[in-house]
């Protein structure tokens, strides 16, 4: 492997520090900040705190409903990861091979990914409503089968749906890039050699976009597991009886509304620690069967 | 042109602060949102109008819940307001880091003499100290009653809106033979399933008398006639007399109502405006939460929101507050709220006021005032003052969680409410923990 070594410049310092002071501030501190509290219990007025050593860890995971959290937040992460990069591939090879009116749709695709989440959730709230949305059809060819507030599994269906929608935009630009950057004299000389479209995807192209799909694999899981709040909040709150109650939620709802600061700590750091050990996973794993050119 | 624009900027601040500057103006904070809100942005403004030494900075947190979350970060950043509308569930951790003034004291300090005699025992008991004195400023207060649909119970036969829970199953019985599909429209709420209920059969809610007594209480809720009153409303649903009908499930309990859906359903007193501006095409009415049988009706108690003052403030401001404050306290403040709202009046003489110009006599206020017969039912006694539980916000959410997967035939009523006590117990003993050696002013 290739290293490249640089000098130390003090105008590449100052072109940093912004970076790193705004990474300091809004994560390395807070993170402190966190990891500290997990280990004390923190009155929420000020006011003080105790020690409580592993106190908060030890009552988090031996709360079966925090793995019922773990478990449903690894199925999110997967489903959504899964469905967003498949729906992603698959609108950004028609995209490449320029189907008829490919600019709109390259624009249209890009744009859910401007919008924000809880206007997502929000929006999904009216197709999944089960008294007026579209999915209320089905309520009318078979009623009451469609509830998200009674069936857990039709709950965690809606936020994955909603999530993976909203990851498409991100990973169909990447997909697209990727299409684009691969030479055309490769795939003109493939067809040359009576290669069919399908078999140039299988064969040429899949292949060549590997790093993308290892980038896209990583950015995909680490964000369904910390950025899906705006969904869950707007979309179920949670429900129906905890089905929804994701770890970043969970988090929000025993810290910010139940007042629990410490115990909301200690999960954001078990929460790190998982995002951090999966990423390493993907690395050491997943990586191996990258080819970079 | 960039320099001109910021000259001009600077001395608009300067001439604004200059004007500013002869009036002393503190922030107010409240959670109300919507029409409510926006009464609530009038209170304020009527205030400013009505003299000239103070100002207050209204500002709306969009929601109780958020209005307390923000209140917390603010003053832990030493930015919060002095003033801040927060409601029951929220304020045990504020009682406990003493971190405000209280409301008795401030006025007495202002120089204002408050009669605090004049308000409702069943709302002066839930927002003052074990000694009797006022902590916050009683505000938008209200109470749980039951919203009936006239134009059915006639059809039903059913003469009287029933006050008993076995009136109430008669009625359905009654409703579902007239060939009305749903008598009640349920949406779980453990402030009126529970708590209220609680209050008003007398039953405990928690050990320590509802948690006054002590840090260390132990919920009871699983072993009292609550889980009778659940088991009750889920055969309710089975037997096709009560549907769920919450948000989240597509429809709400009262636009079921509205829409003639169902015959029943339960919510605070503050709806009684809400349903009346969404003019449903029948005669409806409210009435008191029923009680079951055998047990003597107690009080209920005050829902809603106070005022509270917090610490860390100059003088001025506490003084713009308590002027604030004793504004809202007049009877007109008091009449121009209630008018406006589905509020109830939370002193006597402003009730007593409202009585003698007929108010409750016209509509939409026509019976408004069931809520006040609810409240001031009994004398409030050890376990109908009020509930003084800490992670009260998280018992609550067990309590709904459980609820609603025995609802959902997950579990029984009773394993349900079993598991939300022993995990709301967890909350309390971490709560006391976090607190250790402190207690309940």
């Amino acid at each position: 492997m290739r290293r490249a070594y640089f000098k130390f410049s003090w105008i590449a310092a100052a072109l940093l520090a912004p970076q790193l002071l705004i990474i300091f501030v809004f994560f390395y501190w807070p993170s402190m900040q966190a990891l500290y509290w997990a280990f004390t219990l923190e009155q929420p007025w000020g006011g003080g705190n105790t020690w409580v050593g592993f106190d908060n860890f030890t009552k988090v995971l031996s709360d079966p409903y925090y793995w019922g959290s773990v478990r449903v937040s690894v199925i999110y992460a997967l489903a959504t990861t899964v469905l967003a990069m498949t729906m992603a591939l698959t609108l950004a090879i028609f995209v490449d091979r320029q189907l008829a009116g490919y600019r709109v749709w390259r624009v249209g695709i890009i744009w859910p990914y401007a919008v924000a989440a809880p206007a997502v959730g929000l929006a999904f709230q009216f197709v999944f409503n089960p008294g007026a949305g579209i999915f209320s059809y089905i309520n009318t060819i078979a009623p009451g089968w469609w509830d998200l507030s009674k069936y857990p599994w039709q709950a965690v269906t809606a936020i994955v749906i909603a999530g993976a929608w909203k990851q498409v935009a991100y990973s169909f630009i990447f997909f697209l890039a990727a299409l684009q950057s691969i030479p055309r004299s490769l795939t003109e000389a493939a067809a040359m050699d009576g290669a069919r479209p399908l078999r140039r995807m299988v064969d040429l192209q899949l292949p060549l976009l590997t790093p993308t799909f290892f980038f896209l694999l990583v950015i995909n899981i680490t964000d369904s597991f910390t950025d899906s709040f705006g969904i869950v909040d707007t979309l179920t709150g949670g429900g129906p009886f905890r089905a929804t109650d994701l770890m970043v939620y969970k988090i929000y709802t025993d810290g910010f509304r139940g007042f629990d600061y410490s115990g909301a700590a200690a999960q954001s750091i078990i929460l790190m620690l998982l995002v951090m050990a999966l990423t390493f996973v993907q690395f050491r794993y997943v990586e191996r069967r990258v080819h970079y050119t | 042109m960039k320099l001109k624009l910021a000259t001009t900027a600077m001395a608009l601040c300067a001439a604004a602060g200059a004007a500013s500057a002869e009036k002393v103006k503190f922030e107010y904070w409240y959670g109300l949102t919507g029409d409510l809100g926006a009464v609530v942005a009038e209170t304020c403004n009527r205030f400013n109008a009505a003299q000239d030494m103070y100002e207050a900075v209204c500002v709306g947190q969009d929601g109780y819940e958020k209005a307390v979350q923000n209140t917390i970060a603010a003053f832990r950043a030493g930015k919060h307001p002095t003033l801040v509308q927060s409601f029951d569930a929220g304020t045990a951790d504020l009682m406990l880091s003493g971190e405000f003034y209280p409301v008795k004291k401030l006025m007495e300090d202002a120089g204002y003499d408050i009669d605090w005699a004049n308000y409702f025992p069943g709302i002066a008991n839930y927002y003052s100290a074990t000694n009797g004195d006022f902590f916050s400023m009683p505000f938008n207060s209200s109470t749980p009653v039951y919203y009936y649909n006239k134009d059915h119970f006639d059809k039903a036969g059913i003469a009287e809106a029933p006050l008993t829970w076995e009136g109430m199953e008669v009625a359905f019985k009654a409703l579902n033979a007239s060939g009305q599909t749903c008598g009640l429209a349920y949406a779980p709420s453990t402030w009126i399933d529970l708590e209220q209920f609680s209050m008003a059969h007398n039953v405990p809610v928690a050990s320590n008398n509802n948690g006054y007594d002590g840090l260390d209480s132990e919920l009871l809720f699983n072993t009292t006639l609550h889980v009778t009153h659940m088991e009750n409303l889920q055969r309710w649903m089975n037997e096709g007399h009560a549907m769920l009908r919450t948000p989240a499930a597509g429809k709400s309990a009262r636009d079921s109502f509205v829409e003639g859906e169902c015959s029943v359903f339960f919510s605070s007193i503050a709806d009684h405006a809400t349903v009346h501006k969404l003019t449903p095409a029948f005669a409806w009415d409210v009435q008191m939460i029923p009680t079951y049988e055998g047990s003597d009706r107690h009080n209920t108690v005050v829902g809603g929101a106070s005022l509270w003052v917090l610490s860390g403030k100059a003088d001025e401001e506490y003084k713009a507050a308590a002027a604030y404050l004793a504004f809202l306290a007049t009877p007109e403040s008091e009449e121009f709220f209630v008018s406006n709202t589905g509020y109830i009046p939370v002193t006597k003489t402003g009730y007593d006021a409202l009585l003698a110009k007929g108010f409750y006599a016209n509509q939409p206020y026509v019976n408004r005032d069931i809520a006040l017969t609810s409240l001031t039912f009994t004398e409030p006694g050890p376990l109908t003052r009020g509930i003084r539980l800490g992670s009260f916000i998280q018992i609550r959410a067990e309590w709904l969680a459980e609820v609603e997967a025995a609802i959902a035939g997950q579990k029984t009523m009773q394993q349900a409410l079993d598991t939300a006590v022993q995990r709301g117990n967890d909350q309390l003993k971490r709560f006391a923990q976090t607190y250790a050696g402190k207690s309940f002013p």
